[in-house]
């Protein structure tokens, strides 16, 4: 049996456990509210961005003749992680890196190759061990999102779609449905594919459709958005990522605490428990050796 | 207001501008262009450099880093990667891009790396038009 010396030494290191978790907690609820702004700054330029495309897209082109947009038969497909670049975040990397390592798997099942781009050190630290090749990394970024770092990820990609080194490309990130839930979702970034984006336009129909002026002509115009769109795509994916991190830290650390507050409960408990068979046992000695002088 | 035109001015990190103006000039591609109220459906490319708009007397110049713009339903919607008003621009951070920039731009054209070469003239254009612009 532990003494009480052991068990009270034991507390007091749980109790500073728990003000650091504490901390941490506080410290992630800032950090949300920082990225769930960003990512609402965000929003606008997205959504514009996507209307414009679908008023192109409903501009009468032909999808073949963009090469950003032409489909392939696909023998090598991609798949762009965004992971965190701090742990300590309960299962939110695991799960993201869970549900890429089954992707790429199904993948390689039905014959595909299967290669990575990681963005965030995590997803890029687990399968710097695994047999799936990384093409690209972009770590140490998560911190500061910046659409410049979206845009290297981007370019990275396209150049490597373009010299058909990959044939497809997937995004998976950790999608902010709310503070409680993230979850792992998948979109295919590349070939783009004008479907999502009609959809969108009808969502934006306000008024009158009119004849556009297009300067120069749509063709034109489509090259130089068609890059950017995929760079839209990923930064969203990192914003989305950066407000799940945060929040799953905030619940991984309020669960650590209250972990902390029940070990505190139960030691204390064997504390007391301890120290009163201490003194039932002294107690026990002082009442045998008063019998014995009798 | 009948006489104006909604300009919004739409950046990744934020909403830069959204304000009823008389005129609003943009850094197209094929040309400067500007739009009025009631303008003509329009989609254009824009390039790397200055815009403007004027309301009641006031104008207001903004450096643009390259994107779009859509005009309709008297709405003109500037999508750019980065824009900033001319009173906000950091003149010093301006400055030391475009030494950067022209660094950059020396190294490309020893080596004949056509990609970097591009990509530090980009730098350099968005640098000077920063530049010029706070310099008014």
């Amino acid at each position: 049996m532990a003494s009480l010396k052991d068990i009270q030494l034991k507390i007091v290191g749980i109790k500073k456990t728990a003000q650091i978790t504490q901390a941490m907690n506080m410290v992630a609820a800032a950090k949300l509210r920082g990225a769930q702004q960003r990512m609402e700054d965000f929003r606008p330029y997205a959504e514009k961005f996507s209307g414009v495309m679908g008023e192109l897209a409903g501009a009468g082109i032909n999808p073949d003749a963009f090469p950003l947009m032409a489909a392939r038969p696909v023998k090598k497909v991609m798949l762009i992680l965004v992971t965190s670049d701090r742990g300590l975040c309960g299962s939110f990397n695991a799960n993201l890196i869970k549900a890429s390592e089954k992707f790429l798997k199904a993948q390689q099942e039905e014959g595909r190759e299967g290669c990575l781009a990681c963005v965030g050190k995590k997803g890029n630290a687990f399968f710097k061990k695994s047999p799936f090749e990384t093409l690209h990394s972009s770590v140490g970024i998560m911190d500061n999102i910046q659409m410049f770092n979206a845009r290297q990820v981007g370019q990275e990609v396209i150049k490597l779609f373009l010299e058909k080194k990959v044939d497809e490309v997937q995004l998976i990130y950790g999608r902010f449905i709310n503070v409680a839930v993230q979850r792992p979702t998948m979109n295919r970034i590349l070939p783009i594919s004008t479907e999502g984006l009609e959809e969108a336009e009808g969502g934006e129909a306000e008024g009158p459709k009119a004849t556009y002026t297009y300067e120069p002509d749509p063709e034109e115009i489509l090259n130089q958005l068609l890059p950017m769109f995929v760079n839209v795509q990923i930064m969203h994916a990192m914003l989305e990522t950066g407000a799940s991190e945060q929040a799953s830290r905030m619940t991984a650390m309020d669960n650590a605490t209250r972990a902390c507050k029940d070990m505190i409960d139960d030691l204390t408990m064997a504390f007391n428990k301890a120290r009163q068979s201490a003194i039932t046992a002294e107690l026990m000695d002082i009442v045998g050796g008063a019998e014995a002088l009798k | 207001m009948a006489n104006k035109i909604l300009l919004e001015v739409v950046t990744p990190s934020k909403l830069l501008v959204s304000e009823e103006v008389e005129l609003a000039t943009a850094p197209g591609t094929d040309g400067v262009f500007g739009a009025m109220a009631n303008h003509a459906p329009l989609l254009a490319t824009l390039k790397i450099g200055e815009m403007h708009y004027l309301n009641e007397g006031n104008t207001v110049r903004i450096a643009l880093s390259g994107g779009f713009c859509d005009v309709s339903n008297n709405r003109m919607t500037v999508l750019a990667e980065s824009a900033e008003i001319s009173a906000e621009i950091d003149v010093e951070r301006a400055l030391k891009a475009k030494e950067r920039a022209e660094r950059r731009l020396q190294e490309a054209v020893a080596r004949k790396e056509e990609i970097d070469l591009a990509r530090a003239q980009a730098a350099l254009a968005r640098a000077l038009t920063r530049i010029q612009i706070a310099g008014h």
